[in-house]
């Protein structure tokens, strides 16, 4: 037990690259054998996070469970892992999603065992960018993730759909949108891996917990090119590591490759990309930007204000405008994403103050939120999919009579994302308007008009779906919900529900993390 | 008297060729077999010299000292510091895994695996020598086997062309230098080619700015600096697979090898002088090596202006004279090595099959070949400098040592990362997914088990550098240390 408990974030980090590691050994032809060994395996990093969970103590300011070792001594960088109330928010919400995304999964027939094996090396990126307390070492955390979900897309995505590139050369779809996402994010994360090298070289290290001192207190930087000054060069850097996070995010305008990579990534591809990667790129807000640029944050944060309430209504319109079924969802998350950026640029200007700390509250819980909803959203539309075959609106109607468990579902679902109070996206978006209202009141009143339209674009999608006439070709030819499928929704509507009800539990880490680090 | 282990390795491969030309030519498998006990041989003392090198005493070890021409000033003369013994362990892995790959070869073996070795030799003895007389001397055997492997054994459209012209630019390139060289040895008039003598002999500031670019740019050449490059992805191409992993593996950390062991440490202050155009050079081979890359439609040529590509990285390490950016090149010449031998074991394995060489006609070998795929997809991963392979290990701190000396060049040479990633998918997307065509799907099938051996051997190692960087870092920056010495730095 102490074993487990002095290198607890070493064994969540890496208990599922141990796990891929076992499957290369397993024969490929055992389909059952393969999926059930994923599925178990990515338990044991969710058992751990939540031994982490209750022996994490919210009243300790700065972070806890530290693990320092030496990586790569030549440039100064090592293995540097910790966590505190914002962390272990995501890491929960990774660990728990990862095994229900696996299970998801079970209906993946070709190839079973790359594809497992995949899964399961995005969970260790994905975690390794959250746990991290080194700038290079998140920096290596945060590119690894594109690897597995590129393949995962390209390989496993829908085998529908062309797309004509230039030259009128047809490729398919979901070649052109794996492509695009990773070129898309490796491009925007080079600012990022520049500003990284400028910083290692003046000051020599890439711990956080030095840098959180050092960085925004330097008053002079090695090596400026041009006889910059240090405000423009610390300006330029800011941006660098904004724009490699917004495109996580993903904030209007960087927000184009999402909707392709989404719709053409195999279901669990995006309930992952959508509860988890789009988390990356926010907390790298959360964790870099604002600690380490806290002026240049405070300057900058009405453009970022802007820009998060461009995505909430022009994400909403968008939605609204699509008659494919997951091209909706994914267009939603943009919009649900702004909030979480509104937050964080009302905090940044008003650092320190109240309502900051409400905003912020809110912020990370929305994170967590849409990680449950848009997660649950895309399974129910893959199940949609796995049935009828098709993903346009216009083909589906009047399906709550044939399939009324799925339809139930379906509809609590989409409350939780539209944001209807009782459930979890009510509370996260109340919070970071609240917060964000008396900071920056004019952007936060036009989110509004997003917030209209996130309930046009829901409702649009279940009256097309479970409402109107009965499309006859589906009488007889659909089956409901299975066994599995509900094994893999309900843990999401139970904490729908609970964090709904009695968001404390999760508010209390989340508030006294935020407080310490942003009060 | 110790075991003479750096002459062993020096002398084995060469033996070993000797040996097997007493074989007689019909008995192929007993040809195989030596070559691959003489392969073995050589990489377990390689990798015994590389983890039994002593970071804490540095300097050079495993010093060997005979008297050639003592009248001359000539001596054979060998030892590893933290810079060559990457290099020396690099070798014998090439050598290894490129028998294992050269399994299948049919015509004359013999002879083939005969010239490699000498070849392997002259690598070795590079690496090693102490004496710049030794050090051309091996040089000239790595470089002059080249010619005739390229010649029988290539590809039979450009051989004869491309092995001229690469054997040309190669000699001139080291005629060029040996000037150099020999300047050196009659102005220090230390009587001595010894270069542990030679480093503390003093050279005026004019002299060492005057030759600095003989000696520097006459081995850059074999290096692939640009505009000397040309050479390269000809010769790459028209060379038969194992070759091809000998030459852009290791053949051209030979030329960077002997441009910074020569130039750079026995003339630091021409570096000095000369580094800005060195940066400039570099710079235009990465970036321009990059998108030439890029529209190339044979798979050969774009692995062959990667390595152009690649090798700029090494310069530009080479030119920013401090800590990071030369431990960074020493990195990456290892890395780059083992990455680019697997290129082009790979796209061997994928012509022996299709017989062709056009991206737009290949396609869905990943069906036919897995390992091969996997072991391409990591290997690509490397070369776009993907974190958490030996690439990003090697590539972050050239960066970092090039920001320090001026970011602009940094910044630029970055835009190369995004180009290379843009090709590297768009090869294994077209060569190893997408669909296969008729003529493919009947008749190629899958590699050997050998062949899959020396993939995850290649694939295992860059890995492991990746993840744990410490275990090469720690030995090449303390050779690093003893060339910022040269330069009045710690």
């Amino acid at each position: 037990m102490d074993f487990v408990t002095n290198n607890i974030l070493t064994l969540i980090l890496f208990t599922p690259t141990l796990v891929a590691l076992f499957l290369l050994f397993l024969p490929s032809g055992e389909k059952k054998l393969l999926r059930w060994t994923a599925l178990l395996g990515s338990l044991i990093p969710f058992g751990f996070t939540l031994i982490l969970w209750f022996s994490f103590n919210k009243n300790i300011p700065g972070f806890q469970f530290e693990d320092q070792s030496l990586w790569y001594e030549a440039i100064g960088s090592s293995f540097h892992l910790g966590v505190d109330g914002l962390s272990l928010t995501m890491v929960l919400l990774t660990t728990l999603l990862t095994p229900i995304a696996l299970l998801a999964s079970f209906s993946i027939n070709e190839r079973v065992k790359p594809y497992m094996i995949l899964f399961l090396l995005l969970e260790t990126g994905m975690l390794g960018v959250f746990l991290s307390l080194d700038l290079l070492v998140f920096f290596v955390f945060w590119e690894i993730g594109l690897v597995p979900m590129y393949f995962l897309i390209n390989q496993w995505g829908s085998e529908k759909g062309e797309h004509e590139i230039w030259g009128g050369r047809k490729v398919s779809a979901r070649t052109y949108a794996s492509f695009k996402f990773i070129i898309y994010t490796m491009a925007g994360s080079l600012g990022l891996l520049l500003a990284i090298q400028m910083i290692g070289v003046s000051f020599g290290t890439f711990d956080l917990t030095q840098l959180f001192k050092l960085f925004p207190t330097a008053t002079q930087l090695d090596n400026i090119p041009f006889n910059l000054s240090l405000e423009t060069v610390k300006a330029i850097a800011f941006w660098a590591f904004v724009i490699a996070f917004a495109i996580k995010v993903p904030v209007w305008p960087f927000h184009t490759w999402l909707p392709d990579a989404h719709t053409e990534a195999p279901t669990a591809g995006s309930m992952i990309l959508a509860g988890v990667l789009l988390k990356l790129g926010a907390y790298g807000f959360l964790r870099l930007v604002l600690p380490l640029y806290p002026q240049e944050a405070h300057q900058y944060a009405g453009a970022l204000a802007f820009l998060a309430v461009m995505g909430i209504i022009f994400g909403a319109l968008a939605a609204y405008g699509q008659d494919d079924f997951k091209r909706l969802v994914a267009y939603s998350s943009v919009n649900h994403m702004g909030f979480v950026v509104l937050g964080i640029a009302a905090a940044a200007y008003a650092v320190g103050s109240e309502d900051a700390i409400l905003a912020l509250n809110g912020a990370v819980l929305q994170m967590f939120n849409h990680g449950l909803s848009a997660a649950g959203m895309f399974f129910l539309v893959g199940v949609l999919y796995e049935r009828a075959h098709t993903r346009n609106l216009n083909e589906y109607g009047g399906l709550f009579t044939l399939i009324p468990i799925y339809g139930g579902i379906l509809i609590f679902t989409s409350m939780a994302s539209l944001g209807l109070p009782g459930l979890n996206g009510f509370i996260s978006e109340f919070l970071v308007v609240r917060g964000s209202w008396p900071i920056f009141s004019m952007a936060t009143a036009l989110s509004m008009i997003g917030l209209f339209f996130t309930g046009a674009y829901i409702l649009k999608g279940i009256k097309k779906v479970l409402h109107g006439p009965t499309n006859e070709i589906w009488i007889g030819n659909i089956k409901e919900i299975n066994f599995r499928e509900l094994i893999v929704i309900s843990p999401l509507i139970v904490l729908m529900l609970w964090i709904g009800i009695w968001p404390a539990w999760i508010l209390d880490v989340i508030n006294s993390a935020m407080k310490m680090l942003f009060g | 008297m110790q075991f003479p282990i750096l002459s062993v390795i020096v002398l084995t491969p060469i033996i070993a060729g000797m040996l097997i030309l007493l074989i007689p030519s019909d008995r192929k498998s007993e040809v195989r077999v030596l070559a691959l006990g003489a392969a073995i041989i050589a990489l377990m003392l390689s990798g015994w010299v590389y983890f039994n090198y002593d970071i804490s005493v540095g300097g050079y070890q495993f010093l060997e000292r005979y008297n050639w021409l003592p009248e001359l000033g000539i001596s054979y003369f060998v030892g590893v510091d933290g810079m060559n013994a990457p290099l020396v362990l690099l070798t014998g892995i090439v050598m290894f895994t490129g028998v294992l790959i050269s399994w299948g070869i049919d015509d004359r073996p013999r002879e083939f695996f005969a010239f490699l070795f000498i070849l392997a030799s002259g690598v070795f003895g590079v690496f090693v020598a102490q004496d710049l007389f030794m050090l051309f001397f091996f040089y000239e055997i790595a470089v002059f086997p080249m010619y005739l492997l390229i010649s029988i054994w290539g590809w039979i459209k450009t051989r004869e062309y491309a092995a001229m012209k690469l054997t040309l630019y190669l000699f001139i390139g080291s005629v060029i230098s040996l000037v150099g060289g020999l300047a050196m040895y009659f102005k220090s008039g230390l009587n001595t080619f010894d270069m542990i003598q030679l480093s503390q002999a003093n050279f005026s500031e004019s002299f060492q700015i005057f030759w600095f670019p003989f000696v520097f740019f006459g081995f850059a050449v074999l290096g692939g600096i640009f505009p000397f490059h040309n050479w390269s992805p000809d010769g790459h191409v028209a060379a038969p697979t194992a070759v091809s992993m000998f030459h852009a593996g290791v053949l051209m950390k030979l030329g960077a090898f002997a441009a910074l062991r020569v130039g750079i440490m026995l003339l630091p202050v021409g570096a000095e002088y000369w580094r800005w155009l060195i940066l400039v050079l570099a710079l235009i081979n990465i970036v321009y090596g990059a998108f030439i890359a890029m529209v190339q439609t044979d798979f050969k040529y774009v692995i062959g202006f990667s390595s152009v590509s690649h090798m700029g990285l090494v310069m530009f390490g080479f030119a920013t004279l401090n800590k990071e950016g030369l431990t960074g090149s020493g990195m990456q010449m290892f890395s780059h090595g083992v990455m680019t031998a697997l290129f082009f074991a790979v796209v061997g394995m994928v012509y022996d099959r299709a017989h062709t060489r056009e991206i737009g006609e290949l396609g869905g070998f990943s069906k036919k070949m897995p390992w091969v795929a996997v072991a391409f997809i990591i290997g690509g991963l490397v070369s776009m400098g993907m974190p958490g392979l030996s690439g990003f290990t090697a590539e972050f701190p050239i960066f970092m040592g090039v920001w320090q000396v001026q970011p602009i060049f940094a910044i630029i040479a970055s835009i190369s990362i995004v180009i290379t990633a843009s090709y590297i998918i768009r090869i294994i997307g077209r060569v190893f997914f997408g669909p296969m065509s008729e003529e493919f799907d009947h008749h190629v099938g899958d590699v050997t088990t050998l062949d899959k051996l020396a993939l995850v051997v290649l694939c295992v190692i860059m890995i492991t550098i990746g993840v744990f960087p410490s275990i090469m870092s720690g030995l090449v920056s303390s050779g690093v240390d003893r060339i910022l010495r040269l330069f009045g730095g710690a």
